[in-house]
């Protein structure tokens, strides 16, 4: 912990030292060398899961590349001018995510994507992954905190809405993530204590009554989903064999490019959602444990990052952008291992895919946008 | 004030800091549960998992639900399953893996024949979504030998297995497709629709006809099993199995017998015959002619055989009885009556000179009837005996499109009148509205009296025409049309009993005077038995009574062909002979329409057929059909 209190603000380290290369550059060169880090493992992890195919892992480079432009692109952005269009954003995001009820375009039952002419296709959800903890942020850092019941009231209803037009997408995982995000920001805005353990106790004795009003139908389908394995042919399968190929990775691991279960096919979606089970067969609970320390100093590196901004509105953004990161990272693992059920949510940056690795990076940017501008304020 | 402003900021800060330290905390925690959670699966576990991985010998295969067979009335089996063996590749077992496909099926076809057809199809299975270790149809139906072939050389075939499967199987194949419809392999649209887990199994859907209408109920629900395999992928054992629930069986009200002899007397004619029981509105046949052998779609027929079918002149793959668009012709002209009568536009005792032409004004246009000369002083009754055209002529004029087209709706012109077979069209019943919108023209009175006599902008399918005849012979009393009669046993009246959306119908029609009902009834009656009905020859000699319209449509162009044969001009533009009845008269079992494209005069063309049919129907007492023996059910 040693880190976290050198960053924290204290007057006299930043008197002592100038401005940098990197404070000039307003890049985070702690941030940059993890996230290179991960980056590169998740190539060398997405060669063996797409299949031995270059031309996989030289798509997600060129995705990763225009991910650093991304980031790069808003560290430059004075946060401050920028604050003022979030709610324009935000109403934006709300009437694109309408607008996909009604005219989006999907497969297998799912509408997600929006076709506008002239432009290529895209997820709004994925805006909202931003959108909300901005619009949270900026609402409830302009007000007095800790936030009053009403205003903790329109925060929920800022989450809550788009969170609901995700969900009927459907698109769970998403939901999930922008839900939690907006959650967070409200979390560290300060709400008390005891609203919160009231919210959980409320929530904890809705679910039985929840349960009675549903169809039998219904239940049948909360039960796969919370127990994919009684369904072994449908959404059991994956889980199956996905905790097959942990397993069988042992410590060690079975080697690079000599996973059995992901190279016999037997593993599904072994290049997005799945990856890390190709990771924990073929280099063993080493490999995973890795990842996960290099995960963790992501997040340790986020919450310094909040502890040390200045503003209500940068703290409380890092601080839920930071958990976000986190949620990626539990839902996906645990729901690879069996422990959670399966939603969709990717592993970040290791997992093949544009939106979502564009969206994860553009947090991280705001991360270190947040962190160029504390010396200037203290 | 500032200094309570900086004490609240300060206040925040610390609190927000503490939040810091929870959430630290909270990631400890949740990261610790992970890293337990991963060392349970890959330190506690791992020999577990290892047995699992490295055997890949516990297999799961789902397996198809066997579908539900289809029956006639009387039990006859009109759509079974039969064993089919499939050649058949596990990608994965090639030695090679998906690189060893070329070498393997060169090696195969050393072995039985496979044309480029079938590798084409191949291929684009083998790029659908799959499961892993399932095997991809290279073949249908090998021969006994071909079987024997590949066994033989099995050990130098790794990867490659024959599957026996069950597949549909229509006994009496030609003349039923029309009826029953077909299945047909899953193509890449339908298997994006179809749910992939209920369906994993499964190669066939429903893709016409009943059999596509009814394909929840035919198809029943996936199994599953575990399996123990050697490497081969042989199957050693069977550790655990969950039956599949079969497809539930149907009974139709299709009659084998009548079918098959309105299929004969169709025989190298174009036109259609639809028969329904007026009592319940139950199909009883349903054919359209030329037709075509549905069995050769079941396992994929082949691409010569199938342009040879779609190019063909004859149009067989069109299904005339759900689709064709006659004009109805004469057979409306008890409907004309009875919409003169019923609305008061047309007295019941109207009657008029016929010189054998009517006009709108003097000097006019002149609309001919049939008979040159006329037929003298004509009522409503012998108008309908003796098919006369002027008469209608005049009292479409004196009532108008309205109330002509009001009734016409009300016998289900229109619209579609049959419940469970989808392709079913509502064909045109030209209102004022229609005219404007689709020939962009307003309603002349000359439109009108076209109408009165069946011709013009009117069309009807045949199963829309068969349901005007029940309709008229119950006095105005519909039933649901449909084909089903009940599905494992349970009677079924409307599809709405199992579930499904039942077609917009007409309510049941009640005339202000039931009396002309039997005005109409007679008059038909003496159509079939009267001396100068139009049908009399068809009608005579019967020891029952029957009642009928006969029907001669003008063929105006050549509509559905592009390409003009010198020869077959002529032939196409010979007039439609339609036919509606019903019979016995008091206790109607059978409604009927016979539609002959270019035959002619109804009375000649389809008359005699609805007889032969009216006959088989109502004096045969108990009907029973030959099926084949070797098919059956699971």
């Amino acid at each position: 912990m040693a880190d976290f209190q050198r960053s924290a603000p204290d007057a006299k380290g930043h008197l002592r030292k100038g401005p940098g290369l990197w404070v000039k550059l307003r890049l985070d060169p702690f941030l940059l060398i993890l996230i290179f880090a991960i980056m590169s493992f998740g190539l060398l992890v997405l060669y063996s899961g797409s299949g031995a195919s270059d031309a996989a892992v030289q798509r997600q480079s060129i995705r990763y590349g225009v991910a650093l432009l991304v980031v790069i692109f808003i560290t430059q952005m004075n946060l401050r001018h920028v604050q003022r269009w979030i709610p324009l954003v935000y109403i934006a995001g709300l009437l694109l995510l309408l607008a996909v009820l009604f005219f989006g375009v999907g497969a297998k039952g799912a509408q997600r994507w929006l076709e506008l002419p002239g432009l290529p296709r895209f997820q709004p959800s994925e805006m909202m992954k931003l959108a909300v903890p901005l619009m949270v942020s900026w609402y409830l850092g302009s007000r007095p905190r800790p936030p009053s019941l009403a205003h903790v009231f329109v925060a929920i209803l800022l989450v809550a809405i788009p969170v609901l037009l995700i969900a009927k997408q459907p698109d769970l995982g998403t939901a999930l993530l922008v839900g939690s995000s907006g959650v967070f920001v409200i979390f560290f805005a300060g709400l008390l204590w005891r609203y919160l353990i009231a919210a959980m106790v409320i929530g904890a004795a809705g679910m039985p009554l929840l349960w009675m009003g549903m169809r039998e139908y219904q239940k049948q389908r909360v039960l796969t989903f919370l127990d994919p394995e009684s369904d072994p042919l449908g959404a059991g399968w994956n889980i199956i064999q996905s905790k097959i190929a942990i397993g069988s990775g042992g410590i060690n691991g079975k080697g690079w490019l000599q996973g059995t279960q992901s190279h016999l096919d037997f593993l599904p979606e072994t290049h997005t959602d799945f990856i890390v089970a190709v990771l924990a067969e073929e280099f063993g609970l080493m490999g995973v444990c890795l990842l996960l320390a290099l995960y963790f100093l992501v997040l340790l590196r986020g919450l310094v990052i909040a502890g040390s901004a200045a503003h209500p509105f940068d703290r409380m953004l890092a601080a839920s952008l930071t958990l976000t990161f986190f949620v990626y990272v539990v839902v996906n693992i645990g729901m690879v291992s069996g422990l959670l059920p399966v939603v969709g949510v990717p592993l970040p940056m290791v997992s093949y895919g544009g939106t979502s690795a564009v969206t994860l990076m553009a947090s991280l940017g705001l991360l270190m946008s947040i962190h160029a501008r504390r010396p200037q304020r203290t | 004030m500032p200094w309570l402003k900086m004490d609240s900021q300060r206040q925040e800060v610390s609190q927000f800091k503490a939040r810091l330290w929870w959430a630290l905390l909270l990631i400890v925690l949740v990261f610790v549960g992970l890293i337990s959670r991963l060392i349970y699966l890959q330190v506690i576990q791992h020999e577990h998992y290892v047995t699992q991985s490295d055997n890949n010998r516990q297999q799961l295969q789902a397996l198809a639900p066997t579908r539900g067979l289809i029956y006639d009335t009387n039990g006859v089996l009109l759509a079974g399953n039969r064993a089919s063996h499939s050649l058949t590749l596990v990608p994965e077992r090639l030695i090679k893996g998906h690189k060893g496909i070329d070498s393997m099926l060169t090696e195969l076809a050393e072995v039985v024949t496979i044309d480029q057809d079938d590798i084409k199809r191949f291929k684009r299975r083998l790029n659908q979504p799959r499961r892993p270790f399932s095997p991809v149809t290279l073949r249908f139906q090998l021969n006994p030998t071909e079987i024997a072939q590949i066994t033989v050389n099995q050990h130098r075939l790794p990867g490659v297995r024959i599957v026996p499967e069950l597949v549909r199987y229509y006994p009496m194949d030609d003349g039923f497709v029309h009826a029953l419809g077909y299945v047909g392999r899953i193509n890449d649209r339908e298997l994006a629709k179809l749910d992939s887990v209920n369906y994993s199994a499964t190669h066939h859907v429903g893709k016409l006809g009943v059999e596509r209408f009814y394909e929840n109920e035919l198809h029943g629900t996936v199994g599953h099993q575990t399996v123990e395999t050697n490497a081969r992928g042989r199957v050693l054992q069977v550790l655990e199995r969950f039956e599949p629930v079969p497809g539930k069986d149907i009974t139709l009200f299709l009659n084998a017998q009548l079918q098959q002899a309105a299929v004969k007397l169709l025989e190298g004619k174009r036109g259609a015959i639809v028969a329904i029981d007026p009592s319940t509105g139950g199909v009883l046949a349903m054919a359209s002619a030329p037709t075509y052998g549905a069995n050769q779609f079941v396992t994929g027929i082949s691409n010569a055989n199938y342009q040879a079918l779609r190019n063909s002149d004859d149009l067989p793959l069109f299904n005339r009885a759900l689709r064709g668009r006659y004009p109805p012709a004469s057979t409306v002209k008890p409907v004309i009556a009875l919409a003169g009568m019923d609305t008061g536009l047309v007295p019941r005792n109207y009657s008029l000179w016929d010189p054998g032409y009517y006009q709108l004004t003097e000097g006019g246009r002149f609309y001919r009837d049939w008979k040159e000369g006329g037929h003298g002083r004509v009522d409503m009754h012998k108008s309908i005996v003796e098919s006369v055209d002027t008469y209608y002529y005049a009292i479409a004029h004196l009532m108008g499109n309205d109330p002509m087209t009001k009734y016409l709706a009300k016998f289900g012109f229109g619209q579609v009148t049959i419940a469970d077979q989808p392709e079913a069209t509502k064909a045109v019943l030209p209102t004022k509205q229609w005219k404007r919108i689709n020939r962009n023209a307003s309603w002349f009175p000359g439109d009108s009296l076209n109408l009165g006599i069946g011709q013009g902008f009117l069309s009807a399918t045949p199963t829309q025409i068969a349901s005007m005849t029940m309709v008229l012979a119950n006095k105005g009393q519909w039933h649901q049309v449909r084909m089903i009669k009940a599905i494992n046993g349970q009677a079924v009246t409307k599809v709405s009993d199992i579930g499904r959306n039942d077609p917009k119908q007409p309510i049941d029609i009640k005339l202000k005077r039931n009396s002309d009902w039997d005005g109409v009834h007679n008059a038909m009656i003496d159509v079939m038995h009267g001396a100068k009905g139009t049908g009399r020859r068809s009608g005579a000699n019967s020891s029952y009574k029957m009642a009928g319209k006969t029907g001669t449509a003008q063929v105006l162009g050549i509509k559905q062909d592009s390409t003009y044969d010198a020869d077959k001009i002529a032939e196409r533009f010979r007039d439609h002979g339609l036919y509606i009845g019903w019979a016995p008269v008091n206790n109607p079992k059978i409604a009927i329409v016979v539609i002959i494209e270019n035959g002619g005069g109804g009375s000649s063309a389809a008359a005699p057929l609805a007889r032969k049919l009216f006959d088989l129907y109502v004096l045969e007492p108990k009907p029973e059909v030959k099926s084949e023996d070797n098919v059956g059910g699971s």
